[in-house]
């Protein structure tokens, strides 16, 4: 039997935020492109932007401005990928990736040059760039220390309002907490539904009726981040009207609604695009022809699909993207089976303490690259003049230590683009 | 207010609770005194075998037959804490054939049964074992939780009239004529003191019996030896699986409910205290038991933990009674001390020796005629230990399914009600960590996500109960991940490294724990 060929100008090999943006941008600037991979970083993520703010790690030392942090990094660590990019790219891939989201009922709002400061569901308030407009009032209620009741719901496990008084109460007096029955339900409760259910109209107004009379002097009102599956804006400006509440929400553990909603954004968006999806399936086999072109086997048994692309972009993320594995005695990449540069031993990944301010070495293994962020060589030879590389999967970043996860996957996804358009 | 009590007990391992219920069994009343928790030395830091004999036949006949009694009485008294599970010997080709020759009759001498299969039948028992065995024989091993062991002693000596307070730390010891009259011990936690006026102290303090010694005067040489464990993420073998040679490193493979540990190791480390599993012993253990079992190479381990084994070399010292090689009972009248014991060394399977051995000793001294009752009487289990076993929270959520319930650990099924039952059993935590007293009484973090989920859960739940304030919760999460790292690192690639990499996301990337400065300064000694 023969397989289905398709073949395009561009294959995107990942889908979290790098794989997103690169096919975006791609798309965007009339590649024809494809994209294959599985549930990644994307599903995981808060909804919160991270551009860049701390630095040096090992200080703990948290900016307030991320372009001067970029600077910093970039003069202290050159191999660091923001140490390859112009404040420019940053600012135009970052703003041209929003700007989707908020085009697909995901706004996006923050302060123009300054991190802003947020809780967590862990009570922890933690530094980002940009926050879904449904979480903003959480940053204005921070701010103001306003009077703000937290609600959380019997059923829904790992959030507990309690938790978030408890450990704010130091910056945040004024921060109640109350513990609600979740409209028409009982037992155990899962964000997704949750967001489902209260996108009924029905719901909203029974969820308005059961925080009234609780603490009356709130000027603000946090919710689990379950205010709708695919438009919060919509229940948040809705409970406002009931509540006379200024609303906000504060994301679940991962992985939860937020993460959800980017993927659903995308996925409502590339079909418009002529981005050419292959949902859930990884690239198992990478072959490169005599011409230059690649060719994928994506997906396995009857469903699998050759792809043959003239550009390549390995944006497949790290071990939980499965970009990268490892054994015992090495880290490989896992699709090109590509030089990764790496400590020297295992002993070397970690350290004796998960939390040791310094990070561990293992996170900043991955894929050197030139210029044009193409992976190279122990020499500093491109691979292949036509394979690139984005996002997490780079080498010389610890994204978790450097709050720069998302900034970095999409300026450097927007750059390897940028130079796949400037070739043609 | 001085405590008075006839018999204070320093140690909560398997020796110091087996030895509280030994003496309350004979109507004498203990205080136990426990610097860290339950079995937080050796007790925990081990396979969970229940020896048959068969190891020790070649080495010391007489510590088998002690084996193969003990392990016997335990299977018969407290089957709540063991599974009989049965084991092979196995010799892999290259391994030393009179050793294999000679295995037979040894076992026959120390009256330790073992039954000679063909190595067909020994894989289709264990399909794990290698195509290269040269030799199998069945034996009469078993698997133990030993911390419900531990924990069902305690309890059962709590109910006839002992106590017990953990977190507490001898500090000195006030010896007028030959006699011990006070001992001062150091709450951890509140860093209060208190003052017990015992008749006898009992130093059951295992690989620390050398510094309780110490504080009284009296001298113990204690070497320290480590031994490094794996645990897998499945259970590759139904039996014990040992291999059939001089006994040596990484040549047991125990199953522990729905996992199995593999192991060990012996390292000379020079302080109880400061010691950790690394990737260079859990290599060690790997590329040499994967000739018995060629599947360790490649299967996913969970962590690795370690324990360390003290080595008395003063043994037997002024006691003349029958007291085994295995381990040390010694009476310090000799050392200027009337009313001091130490007991020390031995092995898990023949902690009830031990203790009744200590016991008979600590009766001769103050004046009880009562016998030892624990070779006949049950251990009752106790609502303290019955979450350590695997398998009994998902069949209990199961079995009591309530509608409003939640599970907050996925990995092992523990429910909120489970918790809320472990939560109610350990009440006076007199500021210990409560997180992490829930983790050494429960399946909770012993799953693939290692804590990583459940113990955020878990946290999030002692805030709606109210179990912690402030910013105590997330010191204790802090404290509670940092013990799971340590037994994760040596084991962190394949799969594991990716549940590490998540976990890092989850905590560093998304809750910015590192970057929160508050940590638990009062657990001292056990979240270095």
């Amino acid at each position: 039997m023969s397989r289905e060929i398709h073949s395009c100008d561009l294959m995107v090999i990942g889908s979290g935020f790098a794989g997103m943006a690169a096919a975006l941008f791609a798309a965007q600037n009339g590649l024809k492109t494809a994209q294959a991979g599985s549930t990644g970083g994307i599903d995981f993520s808060t909804g919160f932007i991270d551009l860049m703010a701390v630095h040096p790690v090992s200080e703990g030392t948290v900016w307030d401005n991320p372009f001067e942090a970029i600077r910093a990094v970039s003069r202290d660590c050159p191999d660091h990928p923001y140490a390859r990019l112009s404040e420019d790219e940053i600012r135009t891939g970052l703003d041209a990736f929003i700007s989707f989201l908020g085009s697909h009922d995901i706004p996006y709002t923050g302060d123009p040059d300054a991190n802003v400061r947020i809780v967590t569901s862990a009570g922890t308030v933690k530094p980002t760039w940009r926050v879904p407009a449904s979480a903003w009032n959480g940053v204005l209620a921070l701010r103001e220390k306003a009077p703000t009741l937290l609600v959380d719901f019997h059923g829904l496990k790992g959030f507990s309002a309690a938790q978030i008084r408890e450990n704010c109460a130091p910056v945040w007096p004024g921060l109640k907490s109350v513990r609600l029955p979740f409209p028409a339900s009982r037992g155990e409760l899962y964000p997704e539904h949750m967001a489902w259910a209260v996108s009924d109209p029905r719901n909203q107004e029974a969820l308005a009726a059961s925080v009234a009379g609780h603490d009356t002097d709130a000027e603000y009102i946090g919710f689990p981040g379950v205010l709708g599956l695919l438009a919060p804006m919509r229940v948040v400006k809705r409970l406002e009207e009931m509540t006379g509440k200024k609303i906000f929400e504060i994301p679940t553990m991962p992985p939860c609604i937020a993460g959800s909603r980017l993927r659903g954004a995308f996925d409502r968006g590339f079909p418009d695009l002529a981005v050419t999806t292959f949902t859930q399936k990884m690239v198992r086999q990478a072959v490169r022809l005599k011409n230059g072109i690649f060719e994928f086997t994506v997906g396995t048994g009857h469903g699998a699909t050759t792809v043959r692309a003239k550009n390549a972009i390995l944006a497949s993320g790290r071990f939980f993207g499965k970009g990268l594995t490892a054994d015992r005695q090495r880290i490989r990449e896992t699709v090109f089976d590509l030089p990764v540069t790496q400590p020297e031993n295992r002993t070397l990944w970690h350290r004796e303490h998960f939390l040791d301010p310094r990070g561990h070495a293992v996170n900043s293994a991955g894929l050197s690259v030139d210029e044009s962020f193409r992976p190279v060589d122990e020499n500093g030879i491109p691979m292949y003049n036509n394979l690139y590389a984005a996002g997490a999967i780079l080498a010389g970043q610890d994204w978790m230590r450097m709050k720069c996860g998302a900034g970095l996957a999409i300026a450097t996804a927007y750059r390897a683009v940028q130079e796949i358009v400037s070739k043609n | 207010m001085n405590i008075q009590t006839q018999v204070l007990i320093i140690g909560g391992g398997a020796t110091g609770t087996g030895l509280a219920r030994d003496l309350a069994l004979r109507g004498v009343t203990c205080m136990l005194v426990e610097k860290r928790d339950i079995n937080a030395g050796a007790s925990g830091g081990n396979h969970g075998l229940l020896h048959s004999g068969a190891r020790y036949v070649a080495s010391d006949r007489e510590a088998a037959r002690e084996c193969r009694e003990e392990s016997e009485i335990l299977k018969r008294l407290a089957p709540q804490c063991i599974e009989s599970c049965g084991g092979l010997f196995v010799a892999v080709a290259g391994d030393e054939e009179n050793y294999v020759a000679d295995f037979a009759d040894m076992c026959a001498a120390s009256t330790v049964p073992a039954r000679k299969i063909d190595i067909q039948t020994a894989r289709e028992l264990e399909p794990v074992l290698s195509d290269r065995l040269i030799a199998a024989y069945e034996v009469e091993d078993g698997a133990v939780d030993p911390f419900m062991l531990s924990l069902d002693n305690l309890a059962h000596a709590l109910t006839l009239g002992s106590s017990a307070r953990r977190n507490a730390r001898v500090t000195s010891f006030d010896i007028v004529n030959r006699s011990i009259r006070s001992v001062r011990v150091l709450d951890e936690n509140t860093g209060g003191e208190f003052i017990v006026e015992p008749e006898l102290v009992v130093n059951a303090a295992g690989a620390w019996a050398g510094h309780v010694a110490a504080l009284a005067g009296a001298h113990i040489e204690v070497l320290y030896s480590m031994g490094t464990l794996l645990i897998t993420q499945d259970r590759l073998a139904g039996r014990v699986i040992n291999r059939l040679r001089k006994a040596s490193d990484a040549d047991i493979l125990v199953p522990g409910g729905t996992v199995s540990v593999l192991g060990t190791t012996s390292v000379r480390v020079d302080d109880p205290d400061h010691y950790r599993p690394t990737v260079a012993e859990a290599d060690r253990i790997i590329d040499d038991a994967r000739a018995m079992i060629p599947v360790l190479e490649t299967s996913r381990y969970i962590r690795a933990y370690a324990g360390v084994r003290p080595l008395v070399s003063r043994g037997g010292g002024g006691d003349d009674r029958n007291v085994s090689r295995g381990f040390s009972l010694i009476d310090h009248t000799s050392d200027q001390i009337d009313n001091f014991v130490t007991i020390t060394g031995g092995k898990l399977t023949t902690y009830r020796l031990m203790a009744e051995k200590t016991a008979d000793l600590v009766c001769s001294k103050i004046g009880v005629t009562a016998p030892c009752l624990t070779r006949t009487e049950p251990i009752p289990a106790s609502d303290m230990g019955m979450w350590t076993e695997p398998g009994k929270a998902p069949r209990s959520w199961v079995e009591k399914r309530n509608e409003d319930d939640l599970v907050l650990c996925e990995c092992e099924m523990v429910s909120r009600s489970a918790i809320n039952d472990i939560l109610n059993n350990m009440q006076n935590m007199h500021g210990r960590s409560v997180l992490k007293g829930i983790g050494l009484r429960s399946r909770v973090g012993k799953g693939p996500c290692q804590g990583g989920f459940c113990g955020l859960r878990v946290t999030g739940h002692l805030y709606d109960t109210g179990h912690v304030k402030g910013e105590r919760g997330i010191a204790e999460l802090k404290a509670f991940t940092e013990r799971r790292w340590r037994g994760m690192v040596p084991v962190l690639w394949g799969a594991p490294a990716m549940q590490a990499e998540l976990q890092e996301a989850l905590y560093c990337g998304t809750l910015d724990l590192e970057l929160h400065p508050v940590t638990l300064n009062t657990d001292k000694g056990e979240d270095k």
